[in-house]
C-alpha cells in the first residue's frame, strides 16, 4: 500500500512539475481582436476553443428538504471540429446530504453541446455564438438527485469588450461582459412517484417547467489595461488578474412555476497565465428560493489548444486555423 | 511502462508547444505621460520574436507615421523590439505593433502614450 502511494505520489509530482514547465512558453485563447475572454465559472464563455476544465468545484446549500448541501467536482472539455464550430462533454460527481438524512453521492447526468460561433469582430471586440447544451437523462445517479428526464437547451452566446470606448474613459475599456440566454427544455413535463408512508401510497406529481436561463458575467481586466491602456507597474502574477461579478438566473415560464425565479450572484477572480487558469467565486443567493447560505465555486481551466497544438488547437476538419 | 519512459513522454510535450508573443510592457510605458521625447520606442514581449518579421510604427496625433523606420531587435534580448523616433513634440502618440513569435504565431496590438510639457 505505501508503495503504492509512494508510486502515485511520484507521478503526480512528475505531471505537476511538466505543467508547470509548460506554462512558462504558451500563451492562452479566446481573442477578439486584442481583448481575451477568460473562461468564467457559471457563464458559458462564447468563443469556440479547445479548453479543459479540471475540476470544477462547488458547494452549497438549497432549500430543497429543509436544507441540502450540494457538492460537485466536474470536469468538461471542448473541441473545435470545423473552423468556429466546436462540441464539448462534461460529467460531474455529487454529492448531497439532506438535513437529518444519509449523504447520497453519485454521477449527474452527462451534459453535451455544440457551438457555433458566428460573429467575430476584432475591431469591436465582439463574439457571438448560437449552440445548445443537452442533459442527457437517466445517465446519471437518480439518489444523488440527477434527472430522470433529458433537458435541451438552446442558447445565445455573446462576449463584448469596452475597448472601442473613446479615450476619454480610458479607463472603462478593461471592462468586458460575457453572456448567455437559453430555454431550458424538459423531455418530460412531469415526474409522477408513489410515496408510500405508513403503509399508504400517494401520488407525487412534479413540474419540470420550461425555464429561461440567462446570465452575464462583467469583468475588468487588468491584463488589458496594463497591455493597452495604462502599465500602472503591476507585474507577474498581479498583471494576469480579472476581477468579476457573474449574476446567473433562472425563470420557469409554465407549468404552475411561472415567476419562481430563482438565481446566484458570484463575484469572485481570475488568474489568467499562459497555459491554464485559475478561478475563485462566491455564489450569493439572490432570494430564499434559491439558498439561505453563500456558497463557493473554484475551477482550474487548462488552454489545450496552447498545451498540445498537435492534436488541439485547430480544427479536426476544414484546416487549420 | 518504465517511469523513465513516462518522463520521457511527459517532458517531451513543452517541444511541441505554441507560444503567442504579448507585450510584456514598452519603453515609453502604455499610457504613460512624458516630459521629453524618447529617442526610441522599446517593447518587451512576452516571448521571444522574429524582428525581421515584426513590426512597431509610431503615429501622431494625426495618424502621420514618424518612426525613422529602424526598427531592430535587441542581440542579448530576443524578447525585444525598437524603433527610433525623431524629437517628438509635445502631444499624444500611438504605437502599432505587430509580432511573429519565433514559432511563427502572429499577433497585433497597439498603446498611445504622450509627450507633454
Amino acid at each position: 500500500m505505501k508503495k503504492h502511494f509512494s508510486s502515485l505520489a511520484f507521478y503526480f509530482a512528475v505531471i505537476t512539475a511538466c505543467l508547470l514547465l509548460l506554462t512558462r512558453n504558451l500563451h492562452a485563447h479566446g481573442y477578439a481582436g486584442e481583448r481575451f475572454f477568460p473562461a468564467t465559472l457559471t457563464t458559458d464563455d462564447p468563443f469556440v476553443a479547445d479548453e479543459l476544465s479540471l475540476p470544477t468545484f462547488s458547494t452549497i446549500v438549497t432549500p430543497d428538504g429543509g436544507g441540502t448541501r450540494e457538492t460537485e467536482f466536474s470536469i468538461d472539455i471542448a473541441k473545435e471540429i470545423f473552423p468556429h464550430f466546436g462540441v464539448e462533454i462534461g460529467e460531474s460527481m455529487i454529492t448531497t446530504k439532506t438535513v437529518g438524512e444519509k449523504a447520497q453521492t453519485g454521477l449527474g447526468n452527462m451534459e453535451i453541446g455544440a457551438k457555433y460561433q458566428f460573429v467575430t469582430n476584432a475591431k469591436h471586440e465582439l463574439i457571438v455564438s448560437a449552440g445548445f447544451d443537452a442533459e442527457i437523462g437517466g445517465t446519471g445517479t437518480l439518489r444523488a438527485g440527477a434527472d430522470s428526464f433529458s433537458t435541451w437547451t438552446p442558447t445565445l452566446y455573446f462576449g463584448k469588450g469596452m475597448g472601442d470606448l473613446p479615450n476619454c474613459v480610458s479607463f472603462l475599456k478593461p471592462f468586458a461582459v460575457t453572456g448567455t440566454i437559453g430555454m431550458a427544455l424538459p423531455s418530460r413535463g412531469y415526474n409522477q412517484s408513489i410515496d408510500v408512508e405508513g403503509g399508504e401510497g400517494e401520488l407525487d406529481v412534479e413540474a419540470n417547467s420550461d425555464t429561461m436561463q440567462y446570465g452575464f458575467a462583467l469583468q475588468y481586466s487588468l491584463i488589458y489595461l496594463q497591455q493597452h491602456v495604462k502599465d500602472l507597474g503591476i507585474r507577474e502574477p498581479f498583471n494576469r488578474l480579472i476581477p468579476l461579478v457573474e449574476f446567473n438566473f433562472e425563470q420557469p415560464l409554465d407549468r404552475g412555476n411561472q415567476g419562481l425565479v430563482t438565481g446566484t450572484i458570484n463575484p469572485g477572480i481570475l488568474w489568467s497565465g499562459k497555459s491554464f487558469q485559475l478561478g475563485i467565486e462566491a455564489i450569493i443567493p439572490m432570494n430564499s428560493r434559491t439558498g439561505n447560505n453563500v456558497g463557493v465555486i473554484a475551477q482550474v481551466h487548462f488552454y489545450l489548444d496552447d498545451l498540445l497544438p498537435a492534436v488541439f488547437g485547430h480544427p479536426i476538419f476544414g484546416g487549420k486555423q | 511502462m518504465s517511469r523513465f519512459k513516462i518522463i520521457t513522454l511527459l517532458l517531451s510535450f513543452p517541444i511541441a508547444l505554441q507560444a503567442h508573443a504579448f507585450l510584456d510592457y514598452a519603453n515609453p510605458a502604455v499610457g504613460s505621460s512624458n516630459k521629453k521625447s524618447p529617442a526610441e520606442v522599446r517593447i518587451t514581449f512576452s516571448e521571444r520574436i522574429e524582428p525581421t518579421l515584426s513590426s512597431i510604427k509610431v503615429f501622431d496625433s494625426n495618424g502621420k507615421e514618424v518612426d525613422k523606420g529602424n526598427q531592430k531587435g535587441d542581440a542579448e534580448n530576443k524578447k525585444i523590439l525598437l524603433i527610433g523616433v525623431p524629437l517628438l513634440t509635445q502631444g499624444s502618440y500611438k504605437v502599432v505593433w505587430r509580432a511573429v513569435s519565433v514559432d511563427t504565431h502572429v499577433t497585433n496590438g497597439e498603446f498611445s502614450f504622450q509627450i507633454k510639457p
